[in-house]
Order: C-alpha cells, then sequence, then structure tokens
C-alpha cells in the first residue's frame, strides 16, 4: 500500500504559496506515492484543480478528510489555528503521522510540544542542514532567492527613479545607487536583480570570502579596514566583536549619505537580527530614499522597521514586508514544491512508495526535529562548512622551496658549460678540418632546430612529431650512398634501410598532410 | 650530377625542412610548410639518386616502391586515437635504419683513410659508427616497446625491476667498454664487440621503455623523436653528409624541446621521468583516502546545466581517446554553440599520450581549431565560466597541485577547473589517476559527478541537449 501525500489549503493570512505543484505532484507519483491536494490550495500561486487533476491528483473537498487520509502532510507555514474550523491543524495530523514544513523549531517550543504528543514525525525544511548535498532540498535557499529578487522589485515600486542611468531629450538621469548588507543567498539574487536594471549596486558582508561572488555578480564590494572572520559554522554569518560592528556602522552612516536605497539581509541564525540602519542614519537619506528590510520577521535590521507594514519615515519609505516569497507565489511554490520533492526522493531510496527516516543520513537526520513523538532537534553540528578551508600557508610553500634550489642548479649549469667547453677545446686540439666541418653544421642546425621548434604551437605538437618522423627517414639517403656497393651484406643492409625508411618518408608526410587537413575554423 | 649541385642540392632541402618546421607556427602556414617539406624530401631523394655513387636502380626502385605503399597505405588507415602508436613505429624505423646503415658502414670495403691524419680520421669515424649504432638501436627496441605499450600489446604499468638504475648503469658502462674494444680493432675485427654493443642497447632500450607508465608516455614519445634525430645526426657524421647531419640535428632538437615541454607540464625533472617507476610507490598519497561526499548528477541534468550555461569550457583527457567521445563531443559543442553558448576546450599540454594529442583527436571530429586552448590561454578564465565538463582527465585538473606541497603531483601546472561555478566531471569510478594521488576537485561543493563510461555519458547528454 503506498503512502499519500496530502497538501491542504496553507490557512497562514495572505500566505499565497502551496507545498505541491502539478509538476513535482507527477515526479511524486513516480516516487511510489498517491498524491491528494485541499480544493483551491493552489489557486493563488495560479495552479488551479484542473491543472492538478490533469497531473493526476486527486483534490479532496473537505479539509479534515485530507489531513485524515494523508500519511505524509506537506505544508509551507508550520501547522497553526485554522479560521474556519477554528482548529488547530496540529489537532488535524493525524496521529503517528509525517509532517513537512517549516517550523523554526527554536521559535516554536508550543508547536513542537504538541506535535510530539500527535506521535507524528516532523521534518522542518528550515532545519535541512547547508551541506553540498543538501542544497537541492535547501528551501531557506530557495526562499531567499526569491525574496532577494522581490525586494528589489518592492524598493523599486517605491523608488521615484528609474534604476538605469540614461541620457534623454528631456535631461540627464542618474542611475539608482543600492546598497545590499549581507551577500547570503537573498543578498546576491539582489544584486543581480538590481544589476540587471542598471543600478550601481554595493554590497557588504561580514565574511570577506563573498567578495569573489559579490564581483562576480557586478557589485562593488565595500571593503573594512578591519581583520575579523565573519564565517561561523555551516556558512552562516556570527556575531562580530564591538570594534567590528563599530567600523561598520560607520561604513553604512557614510554610505545611507550617498545611496538611494538599502537593502539589509543580516540575520545570525537563533539570534534577532542585528540593528544595524540607526533612525540617524534614516535621517540622513535623502527624501524618496527607499529601505527593504529582508530581517524583518527577526526585528528587522532597520530601527524604524515595522513588521509586515510599509511605513515612511524621515521622508524614506522603510519596507518591512515579511510576505516576500509569497508575493512571488507561482515562482516561489515551484520552488519550494521541488525542494520538497528532493526530500522525498532521498526519503524514498527504493522509490516505492514508502518513506524510510534514515537517521544515519546526514541531511534527513538534519531535518527530522521530530521522530515518532521524540523530539530529536537540535541535531548534531554539521560536519562540513561552506566556507573554503584557509590555505594560505599551503599555497606560499612551494614557492619557498623553488627558491632555495635556484642557486645551485645555476651553478651546476656553469660547471656544465665549462665541461662542455673543455670538451670541445679538447675536440679541436686533434679533430681534423672535416670533421670541425661537419660539426659547426651540426652546432648551428641545433640552434636553428631550437628557435624554430620553440615557435611551434602546442596545438600542432603531434603533427610536428608525424612531420619529423619524415623527413628524419631523410636517413634514406645515408642507404642510398650504399647500396651500390660491391659487398652483398651491406646491400642487403642498404635495401632494408631503404625501404623500412621509405615507409616513414611516405608514411610521416602522408599522415601529416592528413592530420593538417582536418584543422579547420 | 656533379659534387657541386649535389651540394646545393642538399642546401635547398635543409632550407625547405626548416620551412617546413617553421610552417606549423601557426595553422594555416601549417599545410604549406608540409609541401615545403616533401618538395626538400624529394630534391635530396633525386639528387642522391642521381649521384655517381649510386647504380644499383632496380633494387632500390623496389625496394622504394614497397616502403612507399606500406607507408601511406599504413597513414591513410590510421585513425586518429592511434597516432602515438604510428608516431612510434616510425621512430622504431629510423632507429632500425641508422642501425644498419652503421653496420654497412664499417662493413664497407670502400672506406679507406689516406693522408697524414689517416689514423685520427679512422677513430673519429669508427666512434660515430659506434654511436650511431648505439643510438639507433636504443630507439628502435624503446620505440617498439613503446608502441607495444601505446597499443596495449603490453601492459602500460611501469615495469619495477630490482636495482633497475644499477641493471642501467652496467649496460651503459659494458657500453662503454666493448667501445674501447671495437675503436682499437684493426680491419673489421670489432665486428664482435659491435654486435654485442647492439644487443646491450636493444636490451637497454627494451628496459628504459618498460620502467615507464602508461601517462608518461608523452615525455617517452618525444625523447625517442629526439633519439631518432641524434641517430640520423649519427649517420650523417659517419657518411660525412650534411644534410644528414642538419635534418637530425632539427629533428633532435625538436624531439628535446617536446620532452621539455612535457616535463615541465608535470612539474617533473626529465631523468626522474626516464628513470621510470612513477605511480607504484604512491601507496602514501593514496591511503589518504576519500575527503569528503561527492555528489552524482545525470546525463540530463549535466545537458540542462550546459545548456543554461553562458560559457562552457569542455576539458578532455585521455578518457575521451579511450572512449572515443570526440565525435560526440563536437556534436554536443555544435549544438550548444547553436543555442549561443560559448564552447571552448582547454587542454593541458600532457592531455593524452602524446604531445597535441588531443587537438588531433578535436580536430579529427572536426571541432575548430579556435575555440581549442592552451592552459595558458584558458587558464584565467574559470572564474568566469558557468559550466566545465571534465572528461576522462584526472590529475591535470587536480587542485592539490597547488595547494598539498606534500603530494606527489605538487607544482604541476594543472587546469583551475575548480574555480567555475559548475564542474562535472565524467569518470568511470572514485579510482585515483595515473599519479595515485586522490582528486579533492571531486569534493568540492560545486562539482558533479556523472559516473559511467564517458561514450555512453557523452551520448546520452548529446541526446538531451
Amino acid at each position: 500500500m503506498p503512502m499519500k501525500i496530502g497538501a491542504p489549503r496553507e490557512v497562514h493570512p495572505q500566505e499565497c504559496r502551496v507545498a505541491i505543484t502539478p509538476d513535482t505532484a507527477e515526479q511524486l507519483q513516480k516516487l511510489g506515492f498517491s498524491v491528494a491536494i485541499e480544493a483551491g490550495a493552489g489557486e493563488k500561486a495560479h495552479f488551479s484543480d484542473d491543472a492538478y487533476r490533469e497531473a493526476g491528483v486527486e483534490i479532496v473537498e473537505d479539509v479534515k478528510t485530507l489531513w485524515a487520509e494523508s500519511d505524509i502532510v506537506l505544508k509551507v507555514n508550520g501547522p497553526e489555528t485554522h479560521p474556519n474550523e477554528v482548529i488547530d491543524e496540529t489537532e488535524l495530523l493525524r496521529k503517528g503521522g509525517t509532517l513537512i514544513s517549516f517550523i523554526w523549531p527554536a521559535q516554536n517550543p508550543e508547536l513542537m510540544e504538541k506535535l510530539a504528543a500527535r506521535k507524528a514525525t516532523v521534518l522542518a525544511m528550515d532545519s535541512v542542514p547547508r551541506i553540498s548535498r543538501a542544497q537541492k532540498a535547501d528551501a531557506l535557499s530557495s526562499m531567499a532567492n526569491v525574496a532577494g529578487y522581490r525586494a528589489v522589485v518592492e524598493a523599486s515600486n517605491h523608488f521615484g527613479r528609474f534604476f538605469t542611468g540614461q541620457v534623454t531629450a528631456a535631461g540627464k538621469v542618474p542611475p539608482a545607487k543600492i546598497m545590499i548588507i549581507g551577500a547570503g543567498v537573498a543578498g546576491l539574487a539582489a544584486i543581480g536583480a538590481a544589476g540587471s536594471m542598471g543600478a550601481i549596486v554595493r554590497a557588504f558582508d561580514t565574511r570577506p570570502e563573498v567578495k569573489e561572488q559579490v564581483e562576480s555578480m557586478g557589485a562593488e564590494f565595500l571593503m573594512l579596514d578591519f581583520k575579523e572572520e565573519g564565517g561561523g559554522e555551516g556558512g552562516y554569518a556570527k556575531v562580530m566583536s564591538e570594534e567590528f560592528i563599530k567600523a561598520e556602522m560607520e561604513l553604512f552612516a557614510r554610505q545611507a549619505m550617498e545611496v538611494d536605497i538599502i537593502i539589509t539581509t543580516a540575520l545570525i541564525p537563533g539570534k534577532p537580527a542585528p540593528k544595524l540602519i540607526t533612525e540617524a542614519m534614516v535621517e540622513s537619506m535623502q527624501d524618496g530614499s527607499v529601505i527593504v528590510d529582508l530581517a524583518a520577521q527577526q526585528g528587522g535590521n532597520c530601527a524604524l522597521c515595522v513588521p509586515g507594514e510599509v511605513v515612511v519615515r524621515h521622508g524614506v519609505t522603510i519596507i518591512g514586508l515579511t510576505d516576500l516569497p509569497s508575493r512571488l507565489a507561482t515562482q516561489s511554490s515551484q520552488l519550494y514544491a521541488t525542494n520538497l520533492r528532493h526530500l522525498l526522493t532521498d526519503l524514498t531510496p527504493s522509490k516505492d512508495g514508502q518513506i524510510d527516516v534514515n537517521m544515519e543520513d546526514e541531511v534527513i537526520r538534519g531535518a527530522t526535529v521530530i521522530k515518532d513523538g521524540e523530539v530529536t532537534w537540535p541535531p548534531p553540528a554539521p560536519k562540513l562548512s561552506a566556507a573554503p578551508p584557509p590555505k594560505k600557508e599551503t599555497a606560499t610553500a612551494p614557492l619557498v622551496v623553488a627558491e632555495k634550489e635556484e642557486k645551485p642548479k645555476g651553478l651546476v649549469t656553469a660547471i656544465l658549460m665549462g665541461i662542455g667547453l673543455l670538451a670541445l677545446l679538447g675536440l679541436g686540439s686533434v679533430a681534423p678540418t672535416a670533421f670541425l666541418s661537419h660539426f659547426t653544421v651540426f652546432v648551428l642546425a641545433c640552434f636553428v632546430g631550437y628557435m624554430v621548434i620553440w615557435n611551434v604551437t602546442p596545438a600542432l605538437h603531434t603533427p610536428l612529431m608525424s612531420v619529423t618522423n619524415a623527413i628524419s627517414g631523410i636517413i634514406v639517403i645515408g642507404a642510398l650512398l650504399q647500396i651500390s656497393s660491391p659487398s652483398g651484406l651491406v646491400v642487403v643492409f642498404a635495401a632494408i634501410s631503404i625501404l623500412i625508411a621509405t615507409v616513414n618518408v611516405f608514411g610521416g608526410f602522408y599522415v601529416t598532410q592528413r592530420m593538417l587537413q582536418m584543422f579547420r575554423k | 650530377m656533379t659534387e657541386g649541385v649535389l651540394t646545393t642540392a642538399y642546401i635547398a632541402a635543409s632550407v625547405l625542412f626548416i620551412l617546413a618546421l617553421g610552417g606549423l607556427s601557426n595553422q594555416e602556414s601549417a599545410r604549406r610548410g608540409n609541401v615545403y617539406g616533401i618538395i626538400g624530401m624529394a630534391i635530396a631523394l633525386i639528387a642522391t639518386i642521381g649521384g655517381a655513387q649510386v647504380t644499383s636502380y632496380g633494387t632500390l626502385g623496389v625496394c622504394m616502391l614497397i616502403g612507399a605503399i606500406a607507408g601511406i597505405f599504413v597513414a591513410s588507415r590510421v585513425q586518429m586515437t592511434q597516432m602515438p602508436e604510428l608516431v612510434a613505429i616510425l621512430h622504431s624505423f629510423v632507429g632500425l635504419a641508422a642501425v644498419l646503415v652503421g653496420f654497412a658502414s664499417y662493413l664497407d670495403p670502400n672506406a679507406h683513410f689516406e693522408g697524414p691524419d689517416a689514423q685520427v680520421l679512422k677513430t673519429i669515424h669508427e666512434v660515430e659508427i659506434y654511436l650511431g649504432v648505439l643510438i639507433g638501436a636504443v630507439t628502435f627496441t624503446g620505440s617498439v616497446v613503446a608502441f607495444g605499450k601505446l597499443s596495449a600489446r603490453i601492459t602500460s604499468k611501469p615495469l619495477a625491476l630490482p636495482a633497475r638504475h644499477w641493471l642501467n648503469l652496467g649496460l651503459a658502462l659494458i657500453c662503454v667498454w666493448l667501445g674501447t674494444i671495437f675503436v682499437g680493432a684493426d680491419g673489421h675485427s670489432g665486428l664482435i664487440p659491435l654486435i654485442l654493443m647492439t644487443l646491450v642497447a636493444f636490451a637497454f632500450g627494451v628496459h628504459m621503455v618498460m620502467a615507464i607508465g602508461g601517462a608518461d608516455m608523452p615525455v617517452v614519445i618525444s625523447m625517442l623523436n629526439s633519439y631518432s634525430g641524434w641517430a640520423a645526426a649519427a649517420t650523417g657524421f659517419m657518411l660525412s653528409n650534411d644534410l644528414l647531419i642538419v635534418t637530425g640535428a632539427l629533428v633532435g632538437s625538436s624531439g628535446a624541446i617536446l620532452s621539455y615541454i612535457m616535463c615541465r607540464a608535470m612539474n617533473r625533472k626529465f631523468l626522474a621521468v626516464i628513470a621510470g617507476g612513477f605511480g607504484t610507490a604512491g601507496g602514501t598519497a593514496a591511503a589518504v583516502g576519500e575527503q569528503g561526499e561527492v555528489v552524482a548528477i545525470s546525463a540530463e541534468e549535466t545537458a540542462e546545466l550546459l545548456e543554461n550555461a553562458k560559457s562552457v569550457i569542455i576539458v578532455p583527457g585521455y578518457g575521451m581517446a579511450v572512449a572515443q567521445a570526440q565525435h560526440a563531443i563536437n556534436d554536443i559543442t555544435r549544438k550548444l554553440r547553436d543555442k549561443s553558448v560559448e564552447v571552448r576546450f582547454a587542454i593541458h599540454p600532457v592531455a593524452g599520450r602524446m604531445p597535441g594529442h588531443m587537438n588531433v583527436l578535436l580536430a579529427e571530429a572536426k571541432v575548430p581549431y579556435d575555440i581549442v586552448m592552451e592552459m595558458d590561454e584558458i587558464n584565467e578564465d574559470f572564474p568566469e565560466t558557468d559550466a566545465v565538463l571534465v572528461i576522462g582527465a584526472n590529475d591535470i585538473v587536480n587542485p592539490s597541485a597547488q595547494t598539498d606541497p606534500g603530494s606527489p603531483i605538487a607544482g604541476m601546472p594543472v587546469l583551475e577547473v575548480w574555480k567555475a561555478k559548475a564542474v562535472v566531471v565524467m569518470k568511470r569510478s572514485m579510482a585515483t589517476g595515473y599519479a595515485g594521488v586522490q582528486n579533492p576537485l571531486f569534493f568540492e561543493e560545486n562539482t558533479r559527478m556523472l559516473f559511467g563510461d564517458a561514450k555512453a555519458s557523452v551520448d546520452s547528454i548529446l541526446a538531451s541537449v
């Protein structure tokens, strides 16, 4: 009996996303599951019930039936009180059932308790470890990507000017200047979106290793004249020292006077968002400027941010919306549903429609916050960090070795040259002139060869070898001069030499010609 | 034909040969260069045959005809993947010819020396013969063994005899000792030491190449190329023929430079390569074991990755030649270019089994040569590249050459593929490369492994692009 996967309509106010799309429904069925959704679950994300039906999904009218029949419930937000049924969704979850959604176990201890009481198995999408293998199931990243993009769209919506600079008949338009704080997934997505709209983008992050990524997206990386590694475990930022924060705030204050738009994405896991933009900074910004605070849910990076709302303070629009991914519901549903599908693929190694919550698997272990009613959160620390290991010492070491070898090498060359010179003098003192003239030719030919061969392009090294094969068949001349000898043995040797050397001459030239014909633009 | 005409003909031939090699400096002039070479060879042969010394045209004609037919037959049939074998066997012919010409020259009853310098001239002549035969013999058997290894008739694993360095030294000393006997001998009594030395040199050639492993073949082939040149030059000395000397020197220095380039590309000393045995003693390095998790990818996903990339670099290695995947690669390249993806190839100098091997294979598959880049041309571009496809290469893309000073390949110049946004490595299994070194590239975060036979994988990517 294959397990049944169900996705109810999201009950969170203004939530437009859905946990299963027609695309992922098909793929889930390939894993052996049967799939059901509550009627109208995908409506706000523009997936009609008909589209689901076409994908072989069962449409269940009654939400209670759906919850009761589903072995595995997929959701976006964690369970909360249902507005129509006036009961907690937790109550709807089957005893011993499985739930996969965002949970935020650290912030929601009560929810965790209730779920544990249901003897449920719960996988939290926010707890999927940030290791490379789990990237495909990393919903935080995929949602952050959407949020970053949407942040720029929201900013442009409230910003009274173009992003790109233009010179028009009606006058010159300066480009918008945008500062992005925090170059995580959301920050990078914002950099990309803002950059492609033509704005001048600057980005700041406490982790110096992201400089390259920022620059690769075409933004300028704002450097602090201060040394402190900001990379924490699992690729997240950590709390910085006081001196660092002071230097950082000075930088922001300077930038605030100059830029038109600030997008903040600074989050530290398990902590309230750091206050980076003070009221004084907001005041110093020009009228009509925009601040988008992506950390609003965790209290906001901007002191004046009101979570969930758009407010105007000192002429600056401060956007504290917390539902940015939901505002791009089709896209984020597709990404989130795909994240879920990847996690379920890992949970279903034998593709038989039966999940196996294998606690030996690092990804599944990390995501599982409750196993059969037992709280298994927090998981052990992840093994791998996204940051590259420090490798400065190793990189410089070979250079030192190379330098040490330099001196004896020069000495050896000098000695060899000396010996060579003496040998030449010795040879010259005994050898007859006939030999020496040949020797002159030989040495000069070596030098000509040296000069000519260095000019050969490496792409043609194989033709070079075959053509030298061909011309070294010139040894045939030696045999030709011997073939008319009166000695029988000499004639036999010469005949064989002619034969094989001719193979070289013809074979070598012919194959070279064949190869060179092939080199085409 | 007078002596003067003969000499000028030889000068013309020498110049044409130099032009032939000079023409290889780029693809456009290379074909013209080859024609120069052919003309030079024709002039040299006609002048020699027309000279006073040659009378037995019958034997000569028959031999040349058979040789010509055999040569063209082989050259027209050879697969481009078999080029290293063909080159190796052609080297062996030069070596054997040098040996035979050397013997013939020694036995030639016409040879006589007059005048006050007669004794010195005779000694020099004998030294020339001895050296010519020695180099020729080593080239001959060395090339035959190289041919065997390249065509997989002999195992390409290095043969490590105990005390092989002492064995080599012993053989060399025997050659020197036999040489002193040979040069001092009266009349033709030196024949015995000459034959003995030839046998010793044969053994030396076999042993030398047997001790060298498959991936060091580019160096061996270049070295044998060089030897065949020196053998021709030595023959030129013994026959007092300047054309042979010039040609031999050209070929000799060409091979020497190629060997040098190959060694530099592997950051190894020439002598260390020739001493052989590399890749067998790497046990400690291989024992480091796995360094993390590898992420597999399917052919369809790879195709998607390539299609969505703006720029792609393909890094081929010997595995591509073995799997004969170059034609399918070209089809993928064409399809991607049609979708305006920028595709380029990055060639490491020692990729494959002989210098320039990959270029020839790609040219055969009709990949335009202006998108086939050398390591130095393209290494800077990896950070701006969206996707890199590594086909059957391992050590030449190993980051530990730069990061781990203890690695056997430390300091070897490598293609910095790991700097690209995504790397797909096609590989049969997680086995180590030739150097026996684990490759940290496979465990990089942006690396995906596409396991399976290179040809099958490339075909299924092609089907999905």
